[in-house]
């Protein structure tokens, strides 16, 4: 189990796997590790889609894998200032769940904020629906607690609004343990908004509805969240929890507005209104908690309702600027269709952030090979748009080959410059991230037996 | 056209020699005095491209701030960018790394940086961050930058975060409200300033929701004023709750941003303790993107606003002479140290 993350991507076999409970354990693991010349990777729930947690040997042998899902306290609310310190293996929903007596809570909501855990959120600078307004996870973070390669401890950040230096906890969060081990962050927190609301525009052409996208951003409306959900996917998710999304749609948006209740309904009247322009069949606004809920249940239990069309799906992140939705998603399906795999779209619109999953079954002979084929062409029509590699589930080992496409030589070895600042011997979660030797400009491929 | 200028301005910047990069001068006294022998360079000049649709602007670092406002609100839309004077640039101000007074509702400035093109020490054009407003692929070299001061590489051309403009802006001001309890009372107000007698309140947002909060303010006996009090020049970060003890026989006259941390005052304060693993981190990273300490020497983030920094050398410091060294004495050590073959 400690081999793999969500991913399914593997290579290793971990050496030793720890469970610590206190920073002075983390410490012990990572100089233990040091003296054996052990790499050492860094672990939360094993929720990660890229296969940063996925163990990689180097040095003299099997990497040290420590989880962090014994550290698992919130350490302290602070409601005039804001911030809660926790362990980093709190799980997120957690977190925002013990915050609601507050009425405030954590802002990042990715997919798996069910089981996944605020040290991994750190380590991905994961984000969700609610990002589109909110941010993802670095605008949360005011300061972590961070094991260094050496086994040293030193606080990033800090809870004051300024500190002096380089923006070291920015430089950490998002760096997928290739720097260090939280043992302890101070997240920031959000108050509730007092009114909320919720809809569904759904429409025939799939082409209206990222229209739709465009002309919301236009208008100068920032939603907390704009998901957009098409095709089969739609239908699958009626079958699943019946959701109550029209089973015919090409496409649904799921638009929330946040804030006042008087600029909430105007927000919304206005959605409604670029809604109708852009060729919506229909504006359902839920009418209360129960069909709020409802709505987003449909949205959050999309990925689990694909195994009812297909046993296996390869789900992709890229981001593209939110003008040029229309022709990606266009070139998304023709991609799918020379490869003769089924795609189906569900994903955070108001940011540009597309989820294709390439769904198939793997017991198909050759299909593997297809998939990779069209994830590589998705990957490339999303950059040819101007767009970037990953939004939200990080490089990890399954994007790590594509970096030089976004990225030239020089720019990689600025990236690897600040990597070995903080470890220069790549003891902490080493393969990741950078393609090797980076500082030269050759490649890796995919490591061998890598993925599913 | 864009390649050129860039081009240019990498030449400019060159691979030897000390050069500082110049922006308005607006704020050139932080971190310390740059280096006269140093080169002066500036920053190309001009937006590149804005897209309201995409809610983000590319701009080169060395047109002033007010300028690319100007050009945004064209189309209805913002950056939240600090614009200390006419002067201040996209790039001295992002090198500068100090956030707009509205950082309370809107997050501070380096949230704003998207993507960024610099020339880094060994005169090569680096890309890092990306265009679009999200994007984690690979390391985040757009916040290392935010506040570096210009010494790990010189800004030429960024891509920016922008806002709606909103349809209301008031700020108001009254003398009998407590500024603390008012961040609880208000929702995500824009900014809530105090000077340790009177407040002052910006909202912003939709008419009808700026109406609603303002009645929130009469109450307080707070009224709608032109705008804020002037911000005097120190700056100096300390908790949101902490802004409760401060103390004007100590600081002179202050402005604190109330929720946030961040104090204006006449005096600046002196800061905590640094543990010595930020501080050897700080110079690690400077040493991997810097070896020859070429970028903007005489510079240093450590030294914020001028204010003596203690450094906490718990471990002892290898570079200073002393377990207990101030940031002038560290600052010292190090150019000893590089001086030293």
């Amino acid at each position: 189990m400690y081999e793999r993350d969500a991913s399914m991507i593997t290579v290793d076999r971990p050496a030793v796997v720890c469970f610590p409970r206190t920073a002075v354990e983390v410490q012990a693991c990572v100089r233990a590790a040091a003296h054996h010349d052990r790499p050492v990777v860094a672990r939360g729930a094993g929720t990660g889609l890229a296969g940063g947690a996925v163990p990689v040997a180097s040095g003299v042998g099997g990497p040290v894998v420590i989880t962090t899902t014994k550290m698992d306290r919130i350490l302290s609310v602070d409601v005039e200032d804001r911030v809660a310190w926790v362990q980093p293996g709190v799980v997120n929903l957690d977190l925002t769940r013990a915050l609601a007596g507050h009425r405030m809570h954590f802002a990042p909501d990715p997919s798996s904020q069910q089981s996944c855990t605020i040290g991994g959120n750190v380590a991905n600078n994961s984000g969700g629906p609610h990002c589109l307004a909110y941010g993802v996870t670095s605008a949360h973070v005011l300061a972590v607690d961070v094991v260094l390669a050496d086994g040293s401890l030193a606080r990033l950040g800090a809870l004051e609004a300024d500190v002096p230096g380089y923006d070291l906890r920015g430089a950490f969060v998002g760096s997928e343990g290739t720097m260090g081990i939280s043992t302890r962050i101070a997240v920031r927190l959000t108050p509730n908004p007092p009114a909320v609301k919720t809809m569904l525009l759904d429409f025939v052409s799939v082409d209206d509805a990222a229209g739709c996208v465009s002309g919301i951003i236009a208008a100068g409306l920032v939603p907390a969240a704009l998901e957009m959900i098409e095709g089969k996917m739609i239908e699958a998710v009626e079958a699943f929890v019946h959701a109550g999304y029209p089973a015919d749609a090409a496409a649904v948006l799921l638009v929330e507005v946040d804030g006042l209740p008087g600029g909430v309904a105007e927000d919304a009247a206005a959605v409604a209104s670029v809604g109708e322009r852009c060729g919506a069949r229909t504006v359902r606004i839920a009418a209360d908690e129960t069909e709020r809920q409802l709505l987003w249940k449909g949205r959050k239990s999309a990925f689990g309702a694909v195994a009812r069309i297909a046993p296996n799906y390869y789900l992709h992140d890229t981001v593209v600027p939110r003008t040029r939705l229309v022709e990606v998603l266009r070139e998304i399906y023709d991609i799918a269709a020379r490869h003769d795999l089924l795609v189906m779209n569900v994903f955070h619109a108001g940011d540009g952030n597309l989820h294709p999953l390439l769904v198939f079954d793997a017991r198909e002979p050759g299909v593997l090979e297809r998939v990779h084929a069209a994830g590589d062409e998705i990957v490339g029509a999303s950059l040819r748009a101007g767009g970037v590699l990953t939004g939200e589930h990080g490089i990890g080992l399954e994007k790590k080959a594509y970096m030089s496409q976004m990225f030239s030589a020089d720019d990689l070895d600025a990236q690897a410059r600040l990597r070995a600042a903080f470890d220069p011997d790549e003891r902490m979660n080493p393969s990741k991230v950078l393609p090797a030797g980076s500082r030269c400009g050759d490649l890796q491929g995919v490591p061998e037996g890598a993925w599913v | 056209m864009t390649a050129d200028v860039m081009r240019a301005f990498v030449n400019d910047v060159g691979e030897s020699g000390p050069v500082t990069c110049v922006g308005g001068r607006t704020a050139w006294d932080v971190g310390g005095a740059a280096d006269p022998a140093a080169r002066e360079v500036r920053a190309p000049v001009g937006i590149v491209e804005h897209e309201p649709a995409e809610m983000t602007v590319r701009v080169r670092a060395g047109t002033p701030v007010d300028v690319l406002q100007r050009e945004l609100a064209v189309g209805g839309q913002r950056v939240l960018l600090p614009s200390p004077s006419p002067d201040a640039t996209v790039g001295g101000v992002l090198a500068v790394g100090r956030s707009d007074v509205r950082r309370l509702a809107y997050g501070p400035l380096r949230d704003v940086l998207l993507e960024a093109r610099y020339v880094s020490a060994d005169g090569r054009l680096i890309k890092g961050g990306g265009p679009t407003v999200k994007n984690v692929s690979g390391f985040d070299l757009c916040r290392l930058l935010v506040g570096s001061l210009g010494t790990l590489g010189f800004l030429g051309e960024v891509v920016l975060r922008t806002r709606p403009v909103p349809d209301a802006s008031r700020w108001h001001r009254g003398d009998e409200v407590d500024p603390f309890a008012l961040v609880a009372e208000l929702y995500r107000p824009a900014a809530i300033l105090w000077d340790g007698a009177a407040a002052w309140v910006l909202l912003e947002g939709r008419a009808v929701d700026v109406r609603e909060q303002a009645s929130v303010l009469t109450r307080h006996g707070m009224v709608e004023v032109g705008g804020p009090p002037d911000l005097p020049p120190q700056v100096s970060s300390l908790t949101p709750s902490a802004l409760r003890a401060l103390d004007p026989s100590a600081t002179g006259r202050f402005v604190a941003e109330i929720g946030v941390g961040t104090v204006h005052a006449d005096v600046g304060a002196a800061r905590a303790a640094l543990p010595v693993e930020v501080v050897e981190l700080n110079r690690r990273i400077k040493d991997r993107f810097d070896p020859r300490g070429r970028l903007n020497p005489g510079r240093d983030p450590l030294l914020g606003a001028g204010a003596e920094v203690a450094i906490r050398t718990g471990g002892g410091c290898r570079l200073c002479p002393t377990r207990s060294a101030t940031g002038s004495d560290h600052r010292r050590a190090r150019a000893e140290r590089r001086a030293d073959p």
